[in-house]
């Protein structure tokens, strides 16, 4: 996928330089002017190496910055590449209609399934309209409806995460934000369907969590799940925002360090540059994941569902005596 | 010497009962009058005990200790302190100002106390309950691991003893120092509130000031009956957030109890001096 380099990230641009210059050789070369053929293998031999380089090192800093990637597959991207017949559903019944949270009923390998999860906009326009991916009440609100219809309706539950927090406003806090981020903690503890969510980009706080508890929980390979972003982190502890990089690094939140702290259950790698370099790969992986645990979780009954899901939370936690 | 010598700047409150009070050393214990922080009157420390730190004059809810909390709302000698042996651990090796290990460690020395919150079983007028309070003053009440994990056993205990649940709230919200764990303590105290559900005995959940983040975001504001103290602070952001966020200055009042009733988010308002009476009486009617 072809990135514009006014919209990458610092670290990747020496390397999006380099894979421009090695287009610009291959269109010369393919117009029969001169034979490049040598010097655009040595510059992808250099451009493989420079990657390898880059990502083999990242700082989880860099990692924080590459969850965020303007370019960096959303919700929509997922649910056209790894499913089918993707019907939204809107509303909460309640007070209104919040583009941030999104989900409806779809199929994967045409077993009736419902997904749903946070969606950022790329654009200003969109990202308007979708508040940075960031939900009121109205949005959590929705996606405990849709969740209480998939229990009805015994359908698996896909969740996907990628928010940077709940929306922190006036009229959120009014219509009952804490309530509503909390009543759906429980009535995802409650859910005797199968229930799987993925980390695909910002995994931020109580916002995150909302829609994250799940018998299984992935991640994508630079994903980030954190209790607070780093730059608040970084204001509230260094007293100082610019520290985000150091904040970035004391709260372990990339999906290795997760993994190790046994909070997720398996990372799913990404292509080479990330996601948003082949999101059409990335979503053959995601697929390939879900459907391998959705498989495992279908093996439960009801009972035990709700039994799985609460001893996985019932054991997280780091503490002396017993 | 100076007149503000003869007062400690913050009330530094100790037990009813002296004795079930490991907590506040005796240095902290000194000085005989105490100032309300709201209106600036004076008044005799053993006078604001007695009225369970309200202030006389203005009628201010200034912060209550735990251990004072539910020695005023159990019957005499009935509470028995669970999981005190419970303490943090670094699962991060955090650090920010101060290494999150040293900070535990002095926390603990100063306070006398192992973290943020209180939990055990008593008798409220011979009614056996579950209940919890968190210790506001423990790193401003925030839920790490311990923390969850003894909301986690309140409402175990509950099931267990097929009896009520009570839990005082007043804390910031996670604790940033254990990272996701502290985050996950959200879904593991909603988890077993969910289980609780099946006993059919009634969860009170009472908050005090301040309640926000993460604890008011998970077991906190799932009560099957929800009270508050009078002007308390709750809410999911905090004030500075929202204000960062949204760039304009927040009303009066914004997310105090008053608004959060007047917004239909809470059952009602609560003094100090009523809230015992106001839970036996809730009690009675909903607990089998």
């Amino acid at each position: 996928m072809a990135i514009n380099i006014a919209h990458s990230l610092e670290f990747e641009r020496p390397l999006l330089q380099l894979e421009k210059k090695i287009d610009e050789l291959k269109s010369l070369s393919s117009s029969g002017a001169v034979d490049m053929t040598a010097e655009i293998g040595r510059l992808e031999k250099k451009a493989r190496k420079l990657q390898v380089e880059i990502f083999n090192d990242l700082t989880r800093w860099q990692v924080v910055q590459l969850s965020r990637h303007n370019a960096r597959p959303y919700f929509t991207d997922y649910v056209s590449n790894v499913f089918t017949d993707y019907c939204e559903l809107a509303g909460d019944r309640l007070y209104g209609e919040d583009p941030s949270i999104i989900g409806g009923f779809a199929r994967l390998d045409g077993q009736p399934v419902l997904v749903m999860g946070h969606q950022k906009g790329r654009s200003t326009k969109e990202n308007m309209r979708r508040n940075f991916g960031m939900p009121r009440p109205e949005g959590y609100r929705k996606a405990r409806r849709l969740m209480e219809l998939a229990a009805r309706f015994n359908r698996p539950i896909f969740t996907f995460v990628d928010t940077p927090g709940a929306y922190p406003g006036i009229g959120a806090e009014e219509r009952g934000q804490a309530e509503a981020i909390a009543s759906n903690l429980e009535v995802m503890a409650s859910l005797n369907v199968p229930v799987i969510s993925t980390v695909i980009g910002e995994g931020g706080s109580g916002g995150a969590l909302a829609i994250g508890v799940g018998n299984r929980v992935l991640m994508l390979q630079y994903s980030i799940y954190s209790v607070i972003s780093p730059e608040g982190c970084a204001s509230i502890l260094f007293r100082d925002a610019s520290r985000a990089d150091k904040a970035a690094e004391a709260l372990k939140l990339t999906a290795p360090d997760l993994l190790k702290l046994e909070i997720v259950d398996e990372i799913i790698e990404e292509p080479h540059g990330g996601a948003h370099r082949d999101p059409v790969a990335t979503a053959k992986s995601l697929g390939a994941a879900l459907r391998k645990h959705l498989h495992e979780l279908q093996k439960l009954t009801p009972r035990q569902l709700v039994a799985d899901r609460y001893a996985k939370f019932r054991a997280m936690g780091a503490f002396h005596g017993k | 010497m100076s007149g503000q010598a003869w007062f400690q700047k913050k009330p530094k409150i100790s037990t009813p009962d002296p004795k079930d009070a490991h907590g506040p050393s005796s240095s902290r214990m000194e000085g005989i009058w105490e100032k309300c922080t709201e209106c600036g009157d004076i008044m005799l420390r053993e006078e604001l005990e007695k009225a369970l730190n309200v202030c006389p004059s203005c009628g201010h809810h200034m912060a209550l200790h735990a251990r004072a909390r539910i020695a005023a709302l159990c019957d005499a000698d009935s509470f028995e302190e669970f999981d005190a042996d419970l303490e943090s651990v670094d699962p991060l090796g955090f650090s920010d100002s101060k290494k999150y290990k040293d900070r535990i460690k002095s926390t603990m020395k100063l306070l006398g106390e192992k973290d943020a919150f209180i939990g055990g079983v008593g008798t409220i007028e011979d009614r056996r309950v579950s209940l919890g309070c968190f210790n506001f003053e423990y790193m401003g009440g925030s839920m790490g691991s311990v923390v969850g994990e003894k909301v986690t056993r309140v409402f175990e205990r509950a099931i267990e003893l097929k009896c009520p649940a009570i839990v005082f709230s007043a804390s910031g919200g996670a604790r940033m120092q254990e990272g996701i764990f502290s985050l996950m303590q959200m879904a593991k105290t909603c988890a077993a509130i969910n289980a609780f559900r099946e006993i059919r005995q009634p969860y009170i959940s009472v908050l005090l000031h301040p309640t926000t983040g993460g604890v008011a975001a998970s077991f906190s504001w799932l009560g099957d009956v929800i009270l508050a103290e009078p002007r308390a602070l709750i809410g999911f952001a905090g004030p500075r957030v929202i204000e960062q966020t949204i760039r304009q200055k927040l009303p009066e009042g914004f997310q105090r109890s008053e608004f959060l009733l007047d917004h239909g988010m809470i059952d009602a308002i609560v003094a100090r001096k009523d809230l015992r009476a106001r839970i036996v009486q809730t009690l009675g009617l909903l607990a089998s």
